[in-house]
Protein backbone atom coordinates (compact mmCIF):
# COMPACT_ATOMS: atom_id res chain seq x y z
CA UNK A 1 0.00 0.00 0.00
CA UNK A 2 2.84 2.44 0.40
CA UNK A 3 4.81 0.92 -2.49
CA UNK A 4 4.22 4.23 -4.65
CA UNK A 5 6.05 6.31 -1.76
CA UNK A 6 10.05 6.30 -2.25
CA UNK A 7 10.57 6.33 1.16
CA UNK A 8 9.03 2.15 1.71
CA UNK A 9 11.37 -0.76 2.21
CA UNK A 10 12.27 -3.23 4.91
CA UNK A 11 11.09 -2.86 8.49
CA UNK A 12 13.77 -0.95 10.56
CA UNK A 13 12.56 -2.02 13.92
CA UNK A 14 9.68 -4.21 14.84
CA UNK A 15 7.71 -4.04 18.02
CA UNK A 16 6.58 -7.84 18.28
CA UNK A 17 3.67 -8.71 21.25
CA UNK A 18 4.69 -5.38 23.32
CA UNK A 19 3.44 -5.32 26.48
CA UNK A 20 3.82 -2.85 29.15
CA UNK A 21 2.48 -3.03 32.15
CA UNK A 22 3.30 -0.23 35.15
CA UNK A 23 4.38 -1.24 38.52
CA UNK A 24 0.77 0.46 39.59
CA UNK A 25 -1.16 -2.59 37.39
CA UNK A 26 -2.62 -0.03 34.54
CA UNK A 27 -1.62 -1.70 31.68
CA UNK A 28 -0.15 0.22 28.98
CA UNK A 29 0.02 -1.68 26.07
CA UNK A 30 -0.73 -5.27 25.29
CA UNK A 31 0.18 -7.50 21.94
CA UNK A 32 1.42 -3.96 20.26
CA UNK A 33 2.86 -5.42 16.77
CA UNK A 34 4.31 -2.43 14.70
CA UNK A 35 6.99 -2.30 11.93
CA UNK A 36 8.75 0.94 11.32
CA UNK A 37 9.70 0.95 7.54
CA UNK A 38 13.07 2.35 6.18
CA UNK A 39 12.49 6.07 5.07
CA UNK A 40 9.11 6.31 5.76
CA UNK A 41 7.09 8.67 8.11
CA UNK A 42 5.09 6.89 10.31
CA UNK A 43 2.31 8.85 12.91
CA UNK A 44 0.99 7.53 15.80
CA UNK A 45 -2.25 8.83 16.75
CA UNK A 46 -4.59 8.14 19.17
CA UNK A 47 -6.24 9.69 22.28
CA UNK A 48 -4.22 10.04 25.23
CA UNK A 49 -3.71 7.12 27.30
CA UNK A 50 -3.41 4.76 24.40
CA UNK A 51 -0.09 4.14 25.44
CA UNK A 52 1.56 6.13 22.34
CA UNK A 53 4.27 7.62 24.03
CA UNK A 54 5.16 4.59 25.92
CA UNK A 55 5.66 2.58 22.54
CA UNK A 56 7.64 5.65 21.56
CA UNK A 57 10.03 5.64 25.08
CA UNK A 58 9.95 1.63 24.43
CA UNK A 59 11.44 2.13 20.55
CA UNK A 60 14.05 4.11 22.37
CA UNK A 61 14.99 1.94 24.82
CA UNK A 62 13.98 4.38 27.46
CA UNK A 63 11.27 2.00 28.70
CA UNK A 64 11.50 -1.71 28.43
CA UNK A 65 8.50 -3.62 27.24
CA UNK A 66 7.30 -6.29 30.16
CA UNK A 67 5.99 -8.31 27.50
CA UNK A 68 7.11 -8.86 23.58
CA UNK A 69 10.55 -7.85 22.20
CA UNK A 70 11.59 -4.92 19.86
CA UNK A 71 13.53 -6.00 16.83
CA UNK A 72 16.16 -4.43 15.09
CA UNK A 73 17.00 -6.34 11.97
CA UNK A 74 20.48 -7.23 12.17
CA UNK A 75 22.13 -5.34 9.17
CA UNK A 76 20.00 -2.18 10.58
CA UNK A 77 21.34 -2.44 14.04
CA UNK A 78 24.68 -2.70 13.35
CA UNK A 79 24.61 0.33 11.14
CA UNK A 80 22.14 2.53 13.07
CA UNK A 81 23.61 1.58 16.48
CA UNK A 82 23.28 4.77 18.48
CA UNK A 83 21.77 6.88 15.55
CA UNK A 84 18.83 7.19 17.21
CA UNK A 85 16.81 10.95 17.90
CA UNK A 86 14.12 11.78 20.43
CA UNK A 87 11.99 15.35 20.60
CA UNK A 88 10.19 15.40 23.41
CA UNK A 89 7.14 17.58 24.25
CA UNK A 90 8.73 20.13 25.74
CA UNK A 91 11.99 21.31 24.21
CA UNK A 92 13.91 19.77 27.13
CA UNK A 93 16.87 22.12 26.30
CA UNK A 94 19.20 22.89 29.27
CA UNK A 95 18.72 26.27 29.92
CA UNK A 96 22.42 27.12 31.26
CA UNK A 97 23.85 26.40 28.19
CA UNK A 98 23.80 28.39 24.81
CA UNK A 99 21.98 27.33 21.80
CA UNK A 100 25.22 25.82 20.31
CA UNK A 101 26.25 24.26 23.38
CA UNK A 102 22.55 22.60 23.44
CA UNK A 103 22.85 20.88 19.93
CA UNK A 104 26.40 19.93 20.86
CA UNK A 105 25.53 17.56 23.93
CA UNK A 106 24.75 14.44 21.89
CA UNK A 107 28.26 14.72 20.49
CA UNK A 108 30.15 15.70 23.26
CA UNK A 109 28.39 12.34 25.07
CA UNK A 110 29.36 10.29 22.05
CA UNK A 111 32.91 11.67 22.48
CA UNK A 112 33.13 13.49 18.87
CA UNK A 113 36.08 15.73 18.43
CA UNK A 114 34.82 19.23 19.15
CA UNK A 115 36.13 20.65 15.80
CA UNK A 116 34.40 18.33 13.55
CA UNK A 117 31.45 18.22 16.02
CA UNK A 118 31.33 22.22 15.84
CA UNK A 119 30.64 21.93 11.68
CA UNK A 120 28.16 19.49 13.19
CA UNK A 121 26.41 22.46 14.65
CA UNK A 122 26.34 24.70 12.68
CA UNK A 123 25.16 22.53 10.09
CA UNK A 124 22.10 20.99 12.31
CA UNK A 125 21.63 24.92 13.37
CA UNK A 126 21.67 25.78 9.64
CA UNK A 127 18.84 23.46 8.97
CA UNK A 128 16.05 23.89 10.99
CA UNK A 129 17.16 28.54 10.08
CA UNK A 130 19.03 29.04 13.72
CA UNK A 131 22.31 30.10 12.91
CA UNK A 132 22.26 33.42 13.58
CA UNK A 133 21.23 32.33 17.16
CA UNK A 134 23.99 29.98 18.36
CA UNK A 135 24.95 32.21 21.29
CA UNK A 136 21.76 32.63 22.61
CA UNK A 137 20.21 31.24 25.63
CA UNK A 138 17.22 29.41 25.76
CA UNK A 139 15.03 31.17 27.39
CA UNK A 140 15.76 34.56 25.38
CA UNK A 141 14.12 32.62 22.53
CA UNK A 142 10.34 32.02 21.77
CA UNK A 143 8.34 28.52 22.16
CA UNK A 144 8.45 27.56 18.52
CA UNK A 145 12.55 28.05 18.26
CA UNK A 146 13.34 26.38 21.19
CA UNK A 147 11.49 23.28 19.38
CA UNK A 148 13.58 24.26 16.88
CA UNK A 149 16.66 23.84 18.70
CA UNK A 150 15.02 20.99 19.81
CA UNK A 151 15.06 19.56 16.37
CA UNK A 152 18.63 20.42 15.69
CA UNK A 153 20.23 18.73 18.24
CA UNK A 154 18.43 15.72 17.75
CA UNK A 155 19.70 15.62 13.77
CA UNK A 156 23.02 16.73 14.58
CA UNK A 157 23.67 12.60 15.03
CA UNK A 158 22.61 12.29 12.01
CA UNK A 159 20.29 9.48 13.22
CA UNK A 160 18.43 6.92 11.09
CA UNK A 161 15.40 6.90 13.24
CA UNK A 162 14.04 9.96 14.58
CA UNK A 163 11.19 9.59 17.02
CA UNK A 164 9.10 12.84 18.09
CA UNK A 165 6.48 12.70 21.19
CA UNK A 166 4.00 15.23 20.25
CA UNK A 167 6.94 17.85 19.72
CA UNK A 168 4.40 20.61 18.34
CA UNK A 169 1.66 20.29 20.70
CA UNK A 170 2.41 23.03 22.79
CA UNK A 171 2.79 25.74 20.26
CA UNK A 172 0.30 27.78 18.24
CA UNK A 173 -1.20 27.24 14.44
CA UNK A 174 0.93 29.56 12.91
CA UNK A 175 4.06 28.17 14.52
CA UNK A 176 2.87 24.71 13.72
CA UNK A 177 2.04 25.20 10.56
CA UNK A 178 5.63 26.28 9.88
CA UNK A 179 7.82 23.78 11.64
CA UNK A 180 5.45 20.89 9.92
CA UNK A 181 6.71 22.06 6.71
CA UNK A 182 10.24 22.79 7.57
CA UNK A 183 10.44 18.84 9.69
CA UNK A 184 8.66 17.57 6.32
CA UNK A 185 11.61 19.02 4.54
CA UNK A 186 14.07 18.25 6.57
CA UNK A 187 12.98 14.44 6.30
CA UNK A 188 13.02 14.65 2.93
CA UNK A 189 16.57 16.07 2.35
CA UNK A 190 18.11 13.94 4.67
CA UNK A 191 16.12 10.32 4.26
CA UNK A 192 15.53 9.69 7.59
CA UNK A 193 12.65 7.71 9.21
CA UNK A 194 10.37 9.18 11.39
CA UNK A 195 8.07 7.99 13.95
CA UNK A 196 5.79 11.00 15.17
CA UNK A 197 3.19 11.01 18.16
CA UNK A 198 0.27 13.21 18.02
CA UNK A 199 -3.20 13.31 18.53
CA UNK A 200 -4.22 15.75 16.22
CA UNK A 201 -5.93 13.93 13.07
CA UNK A 202 -4.88 16.56 10.78
CA UNK A 203 -0.62 17.20 11.79
CA UNK A 204 -0.74 13.28 11.26
CA UNK A 205 -2.35 13.79 7.59
CA UNK A 206 -0.03 16.50 7.08
CA UNK A 207 3.39 14.90 7.70
CA UNK A 208 2.94 11.28 7.32
CA UNK A 209 3.06 8.35 4.70
CA UNK A 210 1.21 5.74 6.48
CA UNK A 211 -0.61 6.34 9.78
CA UNK A 212 -1.27 3.56 12.96
CA UNK A 213 -4.39 4.27 14.89
CA UNK A 214 -4.23 3.43 18.22
CA UNK A 215 -6.99 2.19 20.77
CA UNK A 216 -6.97 2.94 24.95
CA UNK A 217 -7.03 0.55 27.61
CA UNK A 218 -4.75 -1.55 26.73
CA UNK A 219 -2.94 0.60 23.99
CA UNK A 220 -3.10 -1.19 20.80
CA UNK A 221 -3.05 -1.09 17.24
CA UNK A 222 -6.53 -0.69 15.82
CA UNK A 223 -6.13 0.75 12.45
CA UNK A 224 -3.75 1.80 10.01
CA UNK A 225 -4.31 4.20 6.63
CA UNK A 226 -2.00 4.83 3.92
CA UNK A 227 -1.50 8.39 3.20
CA UNK A 228 -0.41 8.17 -0.70
CA UNK A 229 -0.97 11.92 -1.38
CA UNK A 230 3.20 12.40 -3.08
CA UNK A 231 5.39 14.74 -1.34
CA UNK A 232 7.02 17.72 -1.20
CA UNK A 233 3.55 18.66 0.43
CA UNK A 234 2.92 22.61 0.91
CA UNK A 235 -0.38 24.48 1.95
CA UNK A 236 -2.11 23.14 -1.69
CA UNK A 237 -2.16 19.62 -0.11
CA UNK A 238 -3.52 21.42 3.30
CA UNK A 239 -6.33 22.90 1.30
CA UNK A 240 -6.99 20.11 -1.31
CA UNK A 241 -9.80 17.68 -1.34
CA UNK A 242 -7.97 14.61 -0.98
CA UNK A 243 -6.24 15.84 1.94
CA UNK A 244 -9.94 16.41 3.40
CA UNK A 245 -11.47 12.95 2.22
CA UNK A 246 -7.68 11.50 4.10
CA UNK A 247 -8.61 13.67 7.49
CA UNK A 248 -12.63 12.33 6.86
CA UNK A 249 -10.87 8.65 6.97
CA UNK A 250 -8.24 9.41 9.62
CA UNK A 251 -11.27 10.72 11.42
CA UNK A 252 -13.89 7.89 11.63
CA UNK A 253 -10.62 5.18 12.38
CA UNK A 254 -9.84 7.57 15.50
CA UNK A 255 -13.43 7.73 16.40
CA UNK A 256 -13.87 4.02 16.36
CA UNK A 257 -10.75 3.41 18.02
CA UNK A 258 -11.72 5.71 20.50
CA UNK A 259 -15.31 3.64 21.04
CA UNK A 260 -12.81 0.60 21.14
CA UNK A 261 -11.37 1.82 23.73
CA UNK A 262 -14.14 2.73 26.49
CA UNK A 263 -14.68 6.64 27.96
CA UNK A 264 -12.06 8.19 28.86
CA UNK B 1 9.30 50.28 28.02
CA UNK B 2 7.32 53.83 28.22
CA UNK B 3 9.78 56.37 29.50
CA UNK B 4 7.01 56.67 32.39
CA UNK B 5 7.70 53.03 33.99
CA UNK B 6 11.46 53.72 33.73
CA UNK B 7 11.10 56.71 35.77
CA UNK B 8 9.20 54.93 37.89
CA UNK B 9 11.48 52.36 38.40
CA UNK B 10 13.82 54.58 38.86
CA UNK B 11 12.58 56.24 41.85
CA UNK B 12 11.68 53.05 43.43
CA UNK B 13 15.59 51.76 43.18
CA UNK B 14 16.24 55.45 44.91
CA UNK B 15 13.63 55.04 47.44
CA UNK B 16 15.38 51.70 48.47
CA UNK B 17 18.51 53.15 49.01
CA UNK B 18 17.11 56.66 50.65
CA UNK B 19 14.67 55.21 52.81
CA UNK B 20 16.96 52.82 55.05
CA UNK B 21 19.82 55.76 55.67
CA UNK B 22 17.03 58.04 56.79
CA UNK B 23 16.00 55.66 59.02
CA UNK B 24 19.38 54.70 60.30
CA UNK B 25 19.77 58.66 60.76
CA UNK B 26 16.72 59.10 62.58
CA UNK B 27 17.52 56.25 65.08
CA UNK B 28 21.00 57.24 65.59
CA UNK B 29 19.94 60.75 66.26
CA UNK B 30 17.18 59.80 68.77
CA UNK B 31 19.86 58.04 70.20
CA UNK B 32 22.42 60.46 70.46
CA UNK B 33 19.42 62.23 72.05
CA UNK B 34 18.47 60.27 74.86
CA UNK B 35 21.74 59.50 75.86
CA UNK B 36 22.58 63.20 76.43
CA UNK B 37 19.23 64.45 77.38
CA UNK B 38 18.77 61.61 80.28
CA UNK B 39 22.68 61.58 81.00
CA UNK B 40 22.61 57.88 80.31
CA UNK B 41 25.88 57.05 81.76
CA UNK B 42 28.12 55.31 78.69
CA UNK B 43 28.54 51.86 81.05
CA UNK B 44 24.56 51.71 80.23
CA UNK B 45 24.12 52.96 76.50
CA UNK B 46 26.62 54.59 74.97
CA UNK B 47 25.88 57.39 72.60
CA UNK B 48 26.73 56.54 69.08
CA UNK B 49 29.22 59.24 68.87
CA UNK B 50 30.93 57.69 71.45
CA UNK B 51 31.83 54.46 69.79
CA UNK B 52 32.49 56.11 66.61
CA UNK B 53 35.42 57.71 68.91
CA UNK B 54 35.89 54.10 70.12
CA UNK B 55 35.99 52.78 66.97
CA UNK B 56 38.60 55.05 65.43
CA UNK B 57 40.38 55.01 69.15
CA UNK B 58 40.86 50.90 69.10
CA UNK B 59 40.97 51.18 65.33
CA UNK B 60 43.81 49.00 65.20
CA UNK B 61 43.16 46.31 67.87
CA UNK B 62 39.72 46.03 66.26
CA UNK B 63 40.71 44.81 63.05
CA UNK B 64 43.48 43.04 64.22
CA UNK B 65 40.11 40.83 65.82
CA UNK B 66 37.90 41.32 62.91
CA UNK B 67 40.77 39.85 60.87
CA UNK B 68 41.62 36.80 63.05
CA UNK B 69 37.35 36.09 62.86
CA UNK B 70 36.76 36.82 59.36
CA UNK B 71 39.86 34.21 58.11
CA UNK B 72 38.07 31.37 60.50
CA UNK B 73 34.52 31.99 58.87
CA UNK B 74 36.60 31.94 55.18
CA UNK B 75 38.08 28.69 55.75
CA UNK B 76 35.07 27.49 57.95
CA UNK B 77 33.17 28.74 54.67
CA UNK B 78 35.04 27.04 52.24
CA UNK B 79 35.23 23.61 53.98
CA UNK B 80 31.88 23.89 54.36
CA UNK B 81 31.31 24.46 50.81
CA UNK B 82 33.59 21.53 49.79
CA UNK B 83 32.56 19.16 52.71
CA UNK B 84 29.00 19.69 51.40
CA UNK B 85 28.79 19.83 47.79
CA UNK B 86 31.23 16.91 48.11
CA UNK B 87 29.10 14.82 50.49
CA UNK B 88 25.85 15.91 48.49
CA UNK B 89 27.84 14.28 45.26
CA UNK B 90 28.60 11.29 47.42
CA UNK B 91 25.22 10.76 48.70
CA UNK B 92 23.94 10.77 44.93
CA UNK B 93 26.60 8.36 43.68
CA UNK B 94 25.66 5.80 46.35
CA UNK B 95 22.61 4.84 48.40
CA UNK B 96 24.70 3.03 50.85
CA UNK B 97 26.93 5.57 51.51
CA UNK B 98 23.63 8.30 52.02
CA UNK B 99 21.70 5.56 54.08
CA UNK B 100 24.73 4.90 56.46
CA UNK B 101 25.93 8.87 57.18
CA UNK B 102 22.88 11.10 56.27
CA UNK B 103 21.26 10.73 60.07
CA UNK B 104 24.45 12.19 61.66
CA UNK B 105 24.60 14.33 59.46
CA UNK B 106 21.11 15.34 60.71
CA UNK B 107 22.14 15.16 64.31
CA UNK B 108 25.10 17.27 63.51
CA UNK B 109 22.71 19.95 62.70
CA UNK B 110 19.99 20.11 65.23
CA UNK B 111 22.29 19.51 67.79
CA UNK B 112 23.07 23.41 69.25
CA UNK B 113 26.17 24.46 68.31
CA UNK B 114 26.60 26.82 71.37
CA UNK B 115 25.95 22.96 73.20
CA UNK B 116 29.18 21.46 71.24
CA UNK B 117 31.33 24.12 71.16
CA UNK B 118 32.77 23.94 75.09
CA UNK B 119 33.21 19.91 74.39
CA UNK B 120 35.14 20.21 71.02
CA UNK B 121 37.32 22.74 72.97
CA UNK B 122 37.97 19.86 75.59
CA UNK B 123 39.32 17.60 72.43
CA UNK B 124 40.95 20.12 70.52
CA UNK B 125 43.58 23.07 69.81
CA UNK B 126 41.55 26.13 70.49
CA UNK B 127 41.65 27.27 66.64
CA UNK B 128 40.65 24.42 65.57
CA UNK B 129 37.52 23.98 67.98
CA UNK B 130 36.41 27.70 66.67
CA UNK B 131 37.36 26.20 63.37
CA UNK B 132 35.32 23.16 63.56
CA UNK B 133 32.51 25.16 65.00
CA UNK B 134 32.03 27.41 61.93
CA UNK B 135 32.12 24.43 59.64
CA UNK B 136 29.48 22.32 61.45
CA UNK B 137 27.19 25.17 61.44
CA UNK B 138 27.54 25.58 57.83
CA UNK B 139 27.84 22.45 55.62
CA UNK B 140 24.33 21.21 56.32
CA UNK B 141 22.79 23.90 54.51
CA UNK B 142 25.01 23.07 51.60
CA UNK B 143 24.73 19.24 52.38
CA UNK B 144 20.54 20.17 51.82
CA UNK B 145 20.23 22.35 49.39
CA UNK B 146 23.06 20.42 46.66
CA UNK B 147 21.15 17.08 47.22
CA UNK B 148 18.10 18.81 47.07
CA UNK B 149 19.40 20.25 43.38
CA UNK B 150 21.12 17.18 42.52
CA UNK B 151 17.46 15.33 42.82
CA UNK B 152 16.23 18.19 40.99
CA UNK B 153 16.86 17.31 37.47
CA UNK B 154 14.87 17.51 34.15
CA UNK B 155 13.49 13.89 33.75
CA UNK B 156 13.13 14.36 29.67
CA UNK B 157 16.91 15.70 30.21
CA UNK B 158 17.68 12.79 32.06
CA UNK B 159 16.38 11.04 29.13
CA UNK B 160 18.37 12.27 26.96
CA UNK B 161 21.47 11.45 28.57
CA UNK B 162 20.70 8.09 28.80
CA UNK B 163 19.72 7.67 24.91
CA UNK B 164 23.22 8.99 24.07
CA UNK B 165 24.70 6.91 26.68
CA UNK B 166 25.92 9.24 28.75
CA UNK B 167 28.44 7.91 31.60
CA UNK B 168 27.59 8.77 35.45
CA UNK B 169 30.18 10.65 35.38
CA UNK B 170 28.79 12.95 32.71
CA UNK B 171 25.49 12.70 34.11
CA UNK B 172 27.33 14.39 37.00
CA UNK B 173 28.97 16.81 35.22
CA UNK B 174 26.84 18.00 32.77
CA UNK B 175 23.67 17.77 34.02
CA UNK B 176 23.13 17.09 37.49
CA UNK B 177 25.75 19.78 39.03
CA UNK B 178 24.35 22.55 36.23
CA UNK B 179 20.87 21.88 36.88
CA UNK B 180 21.89 21.86 40.57
CA UNK B 181 23.56 25.32 40.31
CA UNK B 182 20.76 27.16 41.75
CA UNK B 183 20.24 25.35 45.07
CA UNK B 184 24.24 24.81 45.63
CA UNK B 185 24.50 28.74 45.55
CA UNK B 186 21.50 28.99 47.79
CA UNK B 187 23.24 26.76 50.47
CA UNK B 188 26.32 28.73 49.91
CA UNK B 189 24.14 31.75 50.82
CA UNK B 190 23.29 30.60 54.29
CA UNK B 191 26.30 29.12 54.67
CA UNK B 192 27.90 31.96 54.36
CA UNK B 193 26.65 33.70 57.18
CA UNK B 194 25.94 30.73 59.36
CA UNK B 195 29.89 30.02 59.01
CA UNK B 196 30.08 33.63 61.04
CA UNK B 197 27.99 32.63 64.11
CA UNK B 198 29.77 29.57 64.28
CA UNK B 199 33.05 31.62 64.12
CA UNK B 200 31.23 33.50 67.05
CA UNK B 201 29.79 31.30 68.83
CA UNK B 202 32.71 28.70 69.37
CA UNK B 203 35.14 32.51 70.31
CA UNK B 204 32.84 33.16 72.53
CA UNK B 205 32.67 29.46 74.14
CA UNK B 206 36.72 29.61 73.81
CA UNK B 207 36.73 33.30 75.75
CA UNK B 208 35.57 32.13 78.75
CA UNK B 209 38.69 29.79 78.89
CA UNK B 210 40.90 32.77 78.30
CA UNK B 211 42.80 33.05 75.11
CA UNK B 212 41.90 33.77 71.82
CA UNK B 213 41.50 37.27 69.95
CA UNK B 214 38.48 37.74 68.00
CA UNK B 215 36.05 39.83 67.51
CA UNK B 216 33.58 37.84 69.71
CA UNK B 217 36.65 37.51 72.41
CA UNK B 218 36.69 41.20 72.39
CA UNK B 219 32.94 41.27 73.19
CA UNK B 220 32.99 39.30 75.40
CA UNK B 221 36.47 40.67 77.25
CA UNK B 222 34.77 44.10 76.93
CA UNK B 223 32.04 42.86 78.48
CA UNK B 224 33.94 41.60 81.41
CA UNK B 225 35.87 45.14 81.91
CA UNK B 226 32.54 47.25 81.62
CA UNK B 227 33.67 48.48 78.11
CA UNK B 228 30.46 48.76 76.66
CA UNK B 229 31.31 51.32 73.82
CA UNK B 230 33.88 48.75 72.96
CA UNK B 231 31.13 46.36 72.99
CA UNK B 232 29.34 47.90 70.35
CA UNK B 233 32.01 49.15 68.23
CA UNK B 234 32.59 45.03 67.85
CA UNK B 235 28.88 44.20 67.53
CA UNK B 236 28.70 46.68 64.74
CA UNK B 237 32.35 45.67 63.02
CA UNK B 238 30.61 41.58 63.12
CA UNK B 239 27.51 42.91 61.33
CA UNK B 240 29.23 44.99 58.29
CA UNK B 241 31.42 41.69 57.95
CA UNK B 242 28.02 39.57 57.96
CA UNK B 243 26.30 41.96 55.38
CA UNK B 244 29.82 42.25 53.49
CA UNK B 245 29.66 38.30 53.31
CA UNK B 246 25.56 38.24 52.12
CA UNK B 247 26.02 40.62 49.22
CA UNK B 248 29.72 39.01 48.20
CA UNK B 249 27.99 35.75 47.80
CA UNK B 250 24.53 37.28 46.44
CA UNK B 251 26.87 39.15 43.67
CA UNK B 252 28.26 35.43 43.09
CA UNK B 253 24.98 33.99 42.81
CA UNK B 254 23.75 36.41 40.34
CA UNK B 255 27.22 36.41 38.19
CA UNK B 256 26.72 32.63 37.70
CA UNK B 257 23.08 32.83 36.99
CA UNK B 258 22.15 36.04 34.98
CA UNK B 259 21.64 34.31 31.57
CA UNK B 260 19.66 31.49 32.47
CA UNK B 261 17.99 31.00 36.10
CA UNK B 262 14.69 33.14 36.33
CA UNK B 263 15.67 33.90 40.35
CA UNK B 264 18.46 36.10 38.79
CA UNK B 265 17.60 37.28 35.30
CA UNK B 266 16.89 41.26 35.24
CA UNK B 267 13.17 42.22 34.85
CA UNK B 268 11.96 42.92 31.72
CA UNK B 269 14.86 40.76 29.65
Amino acid sequence: MTATSPHSGAPLVALRGVGKAFPSGTLALAGLDLDVRDGEFLALLGPSGCGKSTALRIIAGLTEPTQGAVEWPAAARTANANRLGFVFQEPTLMPWANVANNVLLPLKLKGVAADAAGARVDAALERVGLQKFAKAYPRELSGGMRMRVSIARALVTEPALLLMDEPFAALDEITRFKLNNDLLQVWQALRTTIVFVTHSVFESVYLSSRIVVMAARPGRVFAEVAIDAPYPRDQNFRTSAEYAALCRRTSEALAQAMAAGGAP
Amino acid sequence: MTPRGSTQERRDRALRIVLPVVVLALSLAIWELVVRVGGIPPYVLPAPSLILQTFIADGALLTQSLMVTLLTTLEGFALAAIGGVGLAVLFNQSRLVEYSLYPYAVILQVTPIVAIAPLLLIYMPQQLAVLTCAWIVAFFPVLANTTLGLNSVDRNLADLFALYGASRGRVLWNLKLPSGLPYILGGLRIAGGLSLIGAVVAEIAAGSAGAGSGLAYRIVESGYRLNIPRMFAALVLLSIAGIVIFYLLAFVNHIALRRWHESAVEAGN
